[in-house]
């Protein structure tokens, strides 16, 4: 065992040590600060075994928040690394290491929870309902998805990273790549992966089933809506990764032949396998972050959003196209002209229904009177910058042009524009838009805004000279160049750029500490004057049942037109019911550590601790499948304690 | 007043990166829009043709975005016939919004359909030459090109005679690469087991730059070759002094090529298409491997007894000798 550690523990790389040190001082400094405030038990009860989506949501923006911290330290060390030529900053392992977590991280670990998380706050009070469909699978996603993160995250301490991208292509990720690496990809995926696949089942029969009386389909909100399309290509797209995923394990593990080099496996499959999973994925994250835009830009130019039908017409087709396009990243592979050009046109078909978007956010602009609050800045900044990443992809789409930018700096820094411009703006904005739902006061806006504005110019120092550097010829994946490349001083400034994101993002994690104790505390709901059901919570952070009572939707903006309705009409006195409530539940928690030790096992080919961890999944799903419904019944909120918690409703008229 | 120094400030930042970037762009060599080949010409209109369309768009909606922005922000002087909050769509403008861009989608699949199939052919100008069949294979981490006609074979480096259409049959022993010489025209695939064909041909003589672009692992930046053109005469020479002057390719020798490493240039007078093509067998370098024990990154691993070494150094260029 001592053996074992001292093998796969990293101490001859100085940074990895110093994150090992550091790793081990944050956890005991946690556990002493939980022993010493007594809050083992708080943490279990209150959070560990939550089913509230709205601690769970938060849960997942918290590990988001961390995973975006660790992806952009991978970035910052890429752009210190490339900021020169012939640097020895980094060696060329640890620069292929880097690039691989970086681009995992981000996409899976960051921007999916970071949007699931604001959909599990949002989603059920947007639709005016108690909970999810499914609370305690609700727990088990989440749960899963960090046991998942974490697994994928010790790849770096303990084994080595996986080092071959983040698209993992064979043979390099078979025959190329010995030791644990990319096993801890196979399975930190997977594992996470299936957290995911619940979500999405989760949120469309939620959608489905949980509606306030009187929400039609069409008078859903615009979030609800993305959230909800989003949530099918979730259900349809993410099985094909667990098998893909599963089949390379095999190959790995096992000495199967799917994607190998010998024995007749095709590696040409895995790339096509990862991508009719990828490409949809790229969809999953972008949807539901048009979703959130739509409705900051219809609240803060007050005015109800342009074309409600066109979009939701708009996203229905966006969702089925990004099905049908994922030969667009390999046009090179050798394909006819006739196959690639069918690619071409469905790609560039893709810019069609987002440039009606595109139009219909402008025309909810026009008209209005716009508020520049914090998240109308990063959704306003959203427009013309997600545009350079769209018409970037349309270019790219041409399949005789894209012999040129594949595998290049333009490629890059299209997805760059599309991903950060589209959903880390995105992630933020909906962060600060709703943070008073999720905490009860909202982010300073002085340092929220210096936050945007050093993030929104450095993104653009950053991925603007990049297109450049794909015009002058610099590959990506390189972990370096030579001085007569002529790439320096783009690259120099591209890496200024970075840091100014960097910077950006230090003051959106210290606006949070700041406004937790300087913030003005919200005494309503309805901090923005939003038009729709999440801020129409009788108090500031809504209590576990959401709604006292569920609230009748006449229109698409409900809340706008209760608030339009109630300035005419005298509030009667209300009478409340006894409301029922779903128990806490700890075996989700058990499960997604048997899955963590599982996983490891798999992960060092340690077949007993696989096994032991499978029969543990294995006795969880019985004990769950045999318990009876009478044991777990839930409980009923009293008339006593909802009238504690509904202050009287004041309204201003 | 202290909101617009504000305002400005950052005005000033964004116009003065603007400026920087620019001037940089100006001053590098953007080498893809500088083609020194029919078929990277060919491409190069394709991407100017679509860069007018994009600017086009870019210009419509960043002109659009700041009349609105401006135009209807909240201020004290609001009137209020511009703020009309119930104002649902309008079927008209968003029928127009969709026809714009399905007839600009229109217009860019027509050349680009045109250009797909016109690559997949040998370049127009130069149709009453038979063109030169040289095969490309990737072995990590360099480039090892066969001439069958001719019967020599070169390592990272590639002579062909100028204004002369050039067939490589791409593939690879082991990792996907990709082969893309950026001032000659755009990439292709190779892959173990499949030939992928790429009409390339260069117009004047120099020295460009290729390189596989599809990452393959450790010693991937540096799996660089010379892409020479030479007028006919000095090709019909250089080809002819190889035949004469280089040694022949040994089976240990490409034996040694199939080991993960970066090497110098090389010429042979025989080519590697004896033992082995590697369009139709894709195990050729793993057994290899096997045999000498050598898995990449230098790990060594238990094989018939066989003491293999190999030391996986990734320097930078190694010297090139002259040819």
């Amino acid at each position: 065992m001592f053996e074992f550690i001292k093998e796969h523990l990293i101490l001859d790389d100085p940074l990895i040590l110093g994150a090992n040190i550091s790793i081990a001082l944050t956890v005991i400094g946690i556990v002493f600060a939980l022993t010493y405030l007594k809050k083992w038990k708080w943490l279990w009860t209150e959070w560990i075994t939550s089913v509230d989506h709205k601690k769970i949501g938060i849960m997942y923006i918290i590990a988001a928040l961390l995973m975006l911290f660790r992806g952009g330290f991978d970035a910052l060390l890429m752009r210190a690394q490339l900021t020169v030529p012939n640097n020895e900053l980094l060696t060329p392992q640890h620069y292929n290491e880097i690039f691989t977590t970086h681009g995992t991280i981000m996409i899976l670990f960051m921007a999916m929870p970071f949007l699931l998380g604001l959909m599990n706050v949002v989603i059920p009070l947007q639709i005016g309902a108690r909970d999810v469909a499914f609370p305690y699978l609700n727990n088990l996603s989440f749960w899963s998805f960090f046991f998942g993160a974490i697994l994928f995250n010790v790849s770096f301490v303990f084994g080595g990273s996986p080092d071959a991208g983040w698209t993992n292509y064979a043979p390099l990720a078979i025959e190329g790549s010995p030791g644990p690496g990319i096993n801890y990809y196979l399975l930190g995926l997977q594992i996470s992966g299936i957290g995911t696949l619940l979500t999405g089942i989760n949120f469309v029969v939620t959608i489905f089933k949980m509606r306030a009386p009187g929400m039609t389909l069409l008078r859903m909100p615009m979030f609800t809506w993305t959230s909800l399309i989003t949530s099918f290509i979730i259900v349809f797209a993410f099985p094909i990764l667990t098998v893909s995923l599963a089949l390379m394990t095999f190959d790995r593990l096992f000495g199967t032949h799917f994607f190998t080099l010998t024995d007749g496996g095709n590696p040409m499959l895995w790339s096509n396998l990862f991508w009719l999973w990828g490409h949809p994925e790229v969809y999953i994250v972008i949807l539901p972050a048009f979703g959130i835009f739509s409705e900051i830009i219809s609240t803060f130019a007050r005015k109800t959003l342009f074309g409600h039908k066109s979009m939701i017409i708009s996203l229905v087709v966006i969702s089925l196209l990004s099905f049908l396009v994922w030969v667009h990243h390999f046009f090179t592979m050798g394909g006819s002209a006739a196959l690639n050009n069918v690619f071409s046109i469905t790609t560039m078909a893709i810019a069609i229904p987002t440039g009606i978007k595109i139009f219909n956010w402008l025309g909810t602009l026009y008209k209005s009177r716009i508020q520049f609050s914090t998240p109308m800045m990063w959704a306003l900044a959203f427009i013309p910058t997600f545009v350079i990443g769209g018409v970037t992809g349309v270019m790219l789409g041409m399949a005789a042009a894209d012999f040129q930018y594949h595998n290049n700096y333009f490629l890059v820094a299209h997805f760059h524009y599309t991903l950060i411009a589209g959903v880390v703006f995105a992630c933020f904005a909906g962060f600060e838009y709703w943070y008073p739902k999720m905490f009860g006061h909202k982010l300073n806006e002085r340092f929220g805004k210096l936050a945007f504005w050093f993030f929104a110019i450095g993104f653009n120092v950053c991925f603007l000279p990049q297109f450049l550097l794909g015009f002058a010829g610099m590959p990506r994946r390189v972990y370096t160049y030579l001085p007569e490349d002529g790439w320096t001083a783009l690259n120099v400034v591209s890496t200024i750029g970075a840091i100014g994101m960097g910077i950006g993002f230090m003051i959106v994690v210290y606006n949070v500490l700041y406004s937790m104790r300087h913030a003005k505390r919200e005494t309503t709901g309805d901090p923005w004057n939003g038009r729709t059901l999440e801020w129409a919570t009788a108090t500031a952070m809504p209590p576990h049942y959401n709604f006292a009572v569920v609230p009748e939707v006449k229109g698409i903006d409900a809340f706008w037109e209760i608030k339009q309705a109630n300035n005419a009409v005298k509030k009667e006195n209300i009478e409340y019911k006894p409301i029922h409530m779903p128990s806490n539940a700890s075996t989700p928690f058990v499960m997604s550590v048997l899955f963590f030790v599982a996983g490891f096992g798999l992960v060092f080919e340690l077949w007993w601790m696989a096994i032991l961890g499978g029969i543990g999944i294995l006795a969880c799903l019985v004990l769950r499948s045999l318990r009876s419904h009478r044991e777990d019944e839930g409980y009923y909120v009293s008339v006593d304690e909802i009238k504690k918690r509904e202050q009287p409703i004041q309204r201003e008229a | 007043m202290l909101k617009n120094v504000k305002l400005w400030i950052i005005v000033l930042i964004s116009i003065a990166s603007l400026l920087v970037i620019t001037v940089l762009a100006l001053r590098s060599d953007l080498i893809i829009l500088d083609p020194k080949g029919p078929v990277g010409a060919l491409q190069k209109d394709l991407i100017m043709y679509s860069i007018y369309f994009m600017l086009a768009i870019l210009v419509v909606v960043f002109v659009l975005f700041a009349y609105m922005v401006i135009k209807y922000r909240e201020h004290s002087k609001n009137n209020s016939n511009d703020y009309k909050p119930d104002m649902h769509g309008s079927t008209k403008l968003e029928i127009i919004w969709t026809l714009i861009p399905i007839i600009i989608v229109t217009a860019l699949s027509i050349p680009n359909a045109k250009a797909l199939y016109e690559l997949k052919e040998p370049p127009k100008s130069t149709v009453d030459k038979e063109p030169i069949v040289i095969h490309a294979t990737a072995a990590d981490w360099k480039w090892i090109f066969s001439y069958p006609e001719e019967n020599i074979e070169t390592v990272n480096y590639v002579n062909v005679p100028e204004d002369h259409p050039i067939l490589f049959k791409v593939t690879a022993a082991d990792s996907m690469a990709s082969f893309w010489v950026p001032q000659i025209g755009g990439q292709i695939y190779g892959m173990p087991g499949m030939v992928n064909d790429l009409y390339l041909q260069a117009d004047e003589p120099g020295e460009y730059k290729g390189r596989n672009s599809n990452f393959t692992g450790l010693g991937m930046t540096h799996q660089q070759f010379k892409f020479v053109a030479l007028e006919e005469k000095e090709y019909q020479d250089w080809v002819k002094d190889t035949q004469q002057n280089a040694p022949k390719l040994a089976e240990e020798t490409y034996e040694k090529l199939m080991l993960p490493d970066n090497v110098d240039e090389m010429s042979f007078s025989s080519t590697h298409l004896e033992f082995v093509d590697h369009g139709q067998n894709s195990e050729y370098a793993m057994n290899i491997r096997a045999k000498y024990g050598v898995e990449v990154k230098g790990i060594k691993v238990k094989a018939n007894g066989n003491e293999g070494e190999s030391d996986v150094e990734v320097s930078n260029h190694g010297s090139h000798s002259s040819h």
